[in-house]
């Protein structure tokens, strides 16, 4: 059974979501973890809840207890796994990494980058068009752009990244025995840990060799292969999905499609739409509560858990009006599809981009893109929501 | 200037994450400096409705507005 915090109809929220936030805004639901929590929909008290590292805490939830089902692990290894993830940490910790991070990532940092996004996102659509139709949307771009991107900014030898994209799509792919993720995720931290040794060894361009130069006394082995692992997960997936589920978005709505195709002025305000409306990440991080407190007038408890429905947020009147409208005409910032606070997401910029490109890009080249009738598969079982598959023709 | 509306534009680069979602959302009155680190550009704005966006989504609450 899926938790109710990650259902969805179509590209909606569930139902009785979207009830609860028009009702009474809060509720104890079960997570897929199996533990107890609070889930918030409205957009004011998911904001509130993560603006607030201090009464919500990201580090005080890996206290809460593992997932049943999986091994032990000593806390030796618990906390080399726990080392250089931003999203385990709380101040002054998370603000010590963050910043180190903060220059790889500003606008104009992004921008040296678009070139080669730019090439990236040709040579797949060269292939696909050599390929000729029918494709998989999915494993032939939406997939493959993001992942390369991200091999791109960490420096990973262009003779390793066949191998480096089959292993990340192995660990991150959750249709996967868990025990064949945990191995897929064994295998990426060794080879994280030999890029790490090859940057400090010989730092270069890329920011793994920047984090070298810049940091190296500061960061350990550790947090600099966690920092890597970080940014794999949480930028290959939620690109990914983002360019398959958007497209689809667009196929079955034409007339916001031909404006993204044929308007480039609009593409900026339509990326900003596509997040809010699709909102891919479920609830990004849990938090634990660390004082008793207050949320949409429910009492909570210090120790407990709370999670932010980012879908229901996004689609609250009080947010925009006919919220479940697509409209690329009208799109802001004013959203939580990268979450609020501390946490919002460091790729944020990199993630526009790779959007922006990628679907004028893409629907450009095929004007004639169409889905395949009942080939487009949503996942509904997976911490980020999108496409396992969507056959397209042209 | 009495009775003008005149709104001063705050950062606080302490509390500032680098998010750079005031660069997006009102260009012409912030900047990231190489850190990272949000830059007033103009700290009398013409253009208040975008300021007041941008402090707004601002997701740190590093920015501020005061209208005198």
């Amino acid at each position: 059974m899926v938790p109710i915090h990650m259902q969805r109809a179509g590209f909606d929220p569930a139902p009785e979501l979207a009830e609860l936030r028009a009702g009474k805004g809060i509720k104890r639901i079960r997570t897929a973890f199996g533990m107890e929590a609070w889930v918030v929909t409205r957009f004011a008290d998911v904001r509130e809840v993560l603006s607030d590292p201090v009464r919500f805490s990201n580090a005080r939830l890996q206290e809460a207890g593992r997932a049943p089902g999986l091994p032990p692990v000593s806390p030796e290894e618990r906390a080399r796994q726990l080392a250089g993830n931003l999203l385990a940490a709380d101040p002054p910790e998370h603000t010590r990494l963050r910043r180190m991070l903060t220059p790889e990532f500003t606008v104009r940092r992004m921008r040296r980058l678009e070139p080669r996004i730019r090439e990236i996102v040709d040579e797949h659509l060269d292939a696909m068009e050599r390929h000729g139709p029918p494709a998989d949307l999915v494993a032939e771009f939406a997939l493959p752009v993001p992942s390369l991107v991200i091999c791109e900014l960490l420096g990973v030898p262009y003779a390793d990244r066949a191998e480096f994209q089959a292993r990340s799509n192995r660990q991150l792919d959750l249709s996967h025995a868990v025990e064949d993720r945990m191995r897929a995720a064994r295998e990426s931290r060794a080879y994280m840990a030999k890029l790490v040794a090859g940057a400090q060894a010989d730092p270069g361009e890329d920011m793994l060799g920047m984090l070298v130069r810049e940091h190296g006394d500061d960061l350990t082995p550790d947090e600099l292969v966690g920092i890597a692992s970080l940014l794999l997960l949480a930028g290959h997936e939620t690109t990914a999905n983002m360019l398959g589920l958007g497209t689809l978005a667009l196929l079955r709505h034409p007339d916001q499609l031909a404006m993204v195709r044929d308007e480039p002025e609009r593409v900026d305000a339509a990326v900003e739409e596509l997040l809010r409306w699709l909102s891919i990440v479920h609830a990004g991080t849990g938090k634990m509560a660390t004082v008793d407190t207050e949320i949409a007038g429910q009492r909570i408890a210090a120790g407990d858990l709370v999670m932010c429905a980012l879908p229901t947020a996004n689609r609250d009147p009080e947010l925009r009006t006919h919220p479940d409208a697509l409209d690329v005409t009208r799109g802001g910032a004013g959203h939580v599809a990268f979450g609020h606070g501390i946490h919002h997401c460091l790729g944020a910029p990199l993630a526009r981009m790779e959007m922006k490109i990628g679907f004028p890009a893409l629907l450009r080249r095929f004007p004639g893109l169409a889905e395949v009738p009942g080939t487009a598969e949503f996942r509904s079982f997976s911490i980020i929501y999108g496409l396992t598959s969507l056959e397209v023709t042209w | 200037m009495k009775g003008d509306l005149v709104a001063g534009v705050h950062a606080d680069r302490d509390v500032c994450i680098g998010a750079g979602m005031c660069v997006l959302t009102a260009g012409a009155v912030f900047d990231q400096d190489d850190d990272g680190i949000v830059v007033v550009l103009d700290e009398h704005p013409a253009d208040v409705a975008a300021a007041r966006e941008a402090v707004a989504n601002c997701p740190s609450g590093a920015l501020s507005l005061t209208e005198e």
